[in-house]
């Protein structure tokens, strides 16, 4: 790159140094996110370490990688892992069940109050739940719910169902005015103007609107630690059970930690674009 | 219990007299009914329930089950030195996570606006520890990472002179917040790239083909723009970051003493160690009506952010 290739005009920067630039800040890019990730990789790498590689000064780079430790992982997470998919799935539905129709009646056609009705969803998630833990467990004592999966499902579909609400009803706005009025011209009932109308439009938002469901109620820990035992512990519950009160563990924890967070990782990463889209439309619109 | 706005009514779309009117408003109400039922059943009798308890005296390991005490679980809330420190301690967390966060969120979201080699990986490592499960990075920050005797941290900052560091003793709230801050800032950014991506292009030229600096033109266009962008992303994360409880709890376990407590762990505590469920329905009272007062401020603050949308047809 030579300088005089181009004689820079006045007021801007040549293109030797907007070339220099934008390779400085690919530079820059670069070593924050490297930065940024190194917590995950580290733990990834120490997944693959036998214990007494992962327990030494200095760190070590270079180990001969075992799968030793994703095999103990493997050979005690199979309930975890069923009653963590049971909460996830189960509640995601709900929420769509719960919230499609929710958010259709507070968009295409509004019910009369329908900013209060928004405002109400989202204030409940801005009361800590919590506040009321204690109570909840008495609750689901005197419902027979404690320790069971329905319990985790009901409160998460609570959890997520707020924000959900804000958010498809966003994508339904999307839905020109004039694709109604012509179904309705054409005798379109309520029920196949769902159906064959909006649907179609906002699947990608129901789509993105599902994956935050399921990021959320899979990361659950709080209420999974407080309300269940053996009959529902989820994934968050069995890393902790990964740490033992003494003895060697860092290894064997990051395999765990590795197993519990790579679905919800890649189910992320693949649906990165439409996060995006979700997440600032959701609130913004 | 809950905070609702009272906005100015939507206006009411007319409908043909043909049906009835009444028919017509329930025809709109009936999709909302078993959302509204679910969340009020779900959301609301369990504070009521709380509200019961914290006039009772109710101790799990005590037989006899609930008694009547008045308002003597109140009278220890307001006179618990440590209520009040675990209040200040969610306050401080909430507030420099929060703010931390969105200024890291806008610098990676300026950053990754701009064309570069390989921007998509990069978005992607960046949006990871968002994803990752936080039981999980507290686990990993508290062993792998920070561990005094083999953590990572440690050994990558050995040549600035910091020897064994044991962070989780030594600097316990910090730790706790840094990983509150790495856990939260790929929120902000992807909220405020969504904003940078959404300003209009030709304005930016216009303001460069006027001569106007990078820097002012980020602070007099840029910044103004990306303003709800940047409430919604705050709002969002304190609703919930003042909930954290995985990285007190894995982390430090509200120590050394109780110098990481916040309010969430400092409730759990009341009911799984000190079996006191009335006075932590009573401290859990005291919070919700805490968090009202701020919900309602918060919320008029950033009214910028509800620009509503008006549907129907």
């Amino acid at each position: 790159m030579t300088a005089s290739s181009v004689p820079a005009r006045p007021g801007r920067p040549g293109r030797a140094r907007g070339m220099a630039g934008r390779v400085g800040w690919g530079v820059l890019a670069w070593v924050v996110a490297i930065a940024f990730f190194l917590p995950v990789l580290w733990m990834v790498i120490t997944a693959f370490k036998p214990e007494s590689a992962a327990e030494t000064w200095p760190p070590r780079f270079v180990f001969r990688p075992t799968l030793s430790q994703f095999r103990l992982v493997f050979s005690g997470m199979g309930p975890y892992l069923t009653h963590s998919v049971e909460a996830t799935l189960g509640s995601t539905v709900l929420v769509l069940l719960l919230g499609v129709p929710a958010a259709y009646a507070l968009s295409v056609y509004p019910v009369r109050r329908w900013r209060d009705g928004l405002f109400f969803f989202i204030s409940t998630k801005m009361l800590p739940i919590v506040a009321a833990i204690g109570p909840l467990y008495v609750i689901a004592l005197h419902t027979h719910l404690l320790d069971s999966i329905w319990l985790l499902i009901i409160l998460y579909t609570a959890m997520n169902l707020p924000l959900a609400v804000w958010m498809i009803r966003s994508f339904m706005l999307e839905v020109p005015r004039e694709v109604l009025e012509a179904a309705r011209l054409d005798g379109a009932g309520r029920i196949r103007e769902m159906t064959s109308v909006i649907l179609p439009v906002v699947r990608p938002g129901l789509v993105s609107t599902s994956l935050i469901c399921i990021i959320f109620a899979w990361n659950e820990l709080f209420l999974a630690l407080n309300l269940t035992v053996t009959n529902a512990a989820t994934m968050p519950m069995f890393l902790i059970s990964s740490v033992p009160q003494e003895g060697l563990y860092i290894a064997h924890l990051s395999a765990a930690a590795t197993v519990a967070s790579v679905p919800v990782i890649l189910v992320g990463w693949i649906a990165q674009r439409s996060l995006v889209r979700g997440m600032a439309m959701g609130a913004i619109k | 219990m809950t905070v609702i706005e009272r906005v100015a009514p939507a206006p009411v779309a007319v409908r043909p007299p043909r049906t009835s009117a009444r028919r017509e408003r329930w025809q709109r109400r009936l999709p909302l009914l078993p959302a509204l039922v679910f969340i009020i059943v779900v959301t609301q009798i369990p504070f009521l329930v709380t509200l019961w308890y914290s006039f009772q005296s109710y101790f799990w390991d005590t037989p006899g089950g609930a008694h009547f005490n008045g308002i003597s679980n109140y009278k220890s809330v307001f006179t618990n030195a440590n209520f009040r420190s675990a209040l200040e301690r969610s306050v401080i967390m909430t507030v420099v996570a929060v703010i931390v966060a969105m200024v890291l969120g806008v610098a990676f979201a300026v950053l990754l606006d701009r064309k570069f080699f390989g921007r998509g990986v990069v978005r992607t490592l960046i949006i990871t520890p968002f994803l990752i499960m936080p039981a999980a990075a507290a686990l990993v920050w508290a062993g792998p990472m920070l561990d005094p005797s083999f953590g990572l941290l440690n050994y990558l900052l050995a040549p600035f002179g910091i020897h064994h560091e044991a962070w989780l003793s030594s600097h316990a709230l910090g730790s706790v917040i840094v990983v509150m801050i790495w856990q939260w800032t790929p929120f902000m950014t992807l909220i405020v790239l969504a904003g940078l991506q959404s300003q209009p292009v030709d304005i930016l030229e216009a303001a460069k083909v006027d001569g106007a600096g990078a820097l002012a033109t980020f602070r007099r266009l840029t910044l103004p723009h990306l303003r709800p962008y940047i409430e919604l992303g705050i709002l969002l994360g304190s609703i919930y970051l003042v909930n954290v409880f995985d990285a007190v709890r894995l982390m430090t376990n509200g120590g050394p003493g109780t110098s990481t407590t916040n309010l969430p762990f400092y409730l759990y505590e009341q009911v799984n160690n000190a079996f006191d469920v009335g006075g932590a329905a009573a401290t859990g009272v005291v919070t919700v009506v805490l968090t009202i007062i701020v919900a309602t401020f918060a919320l008029r603050m950033f009214a910028s952010v509800f620009q509503f949308e008006g549907g129907g047809v």
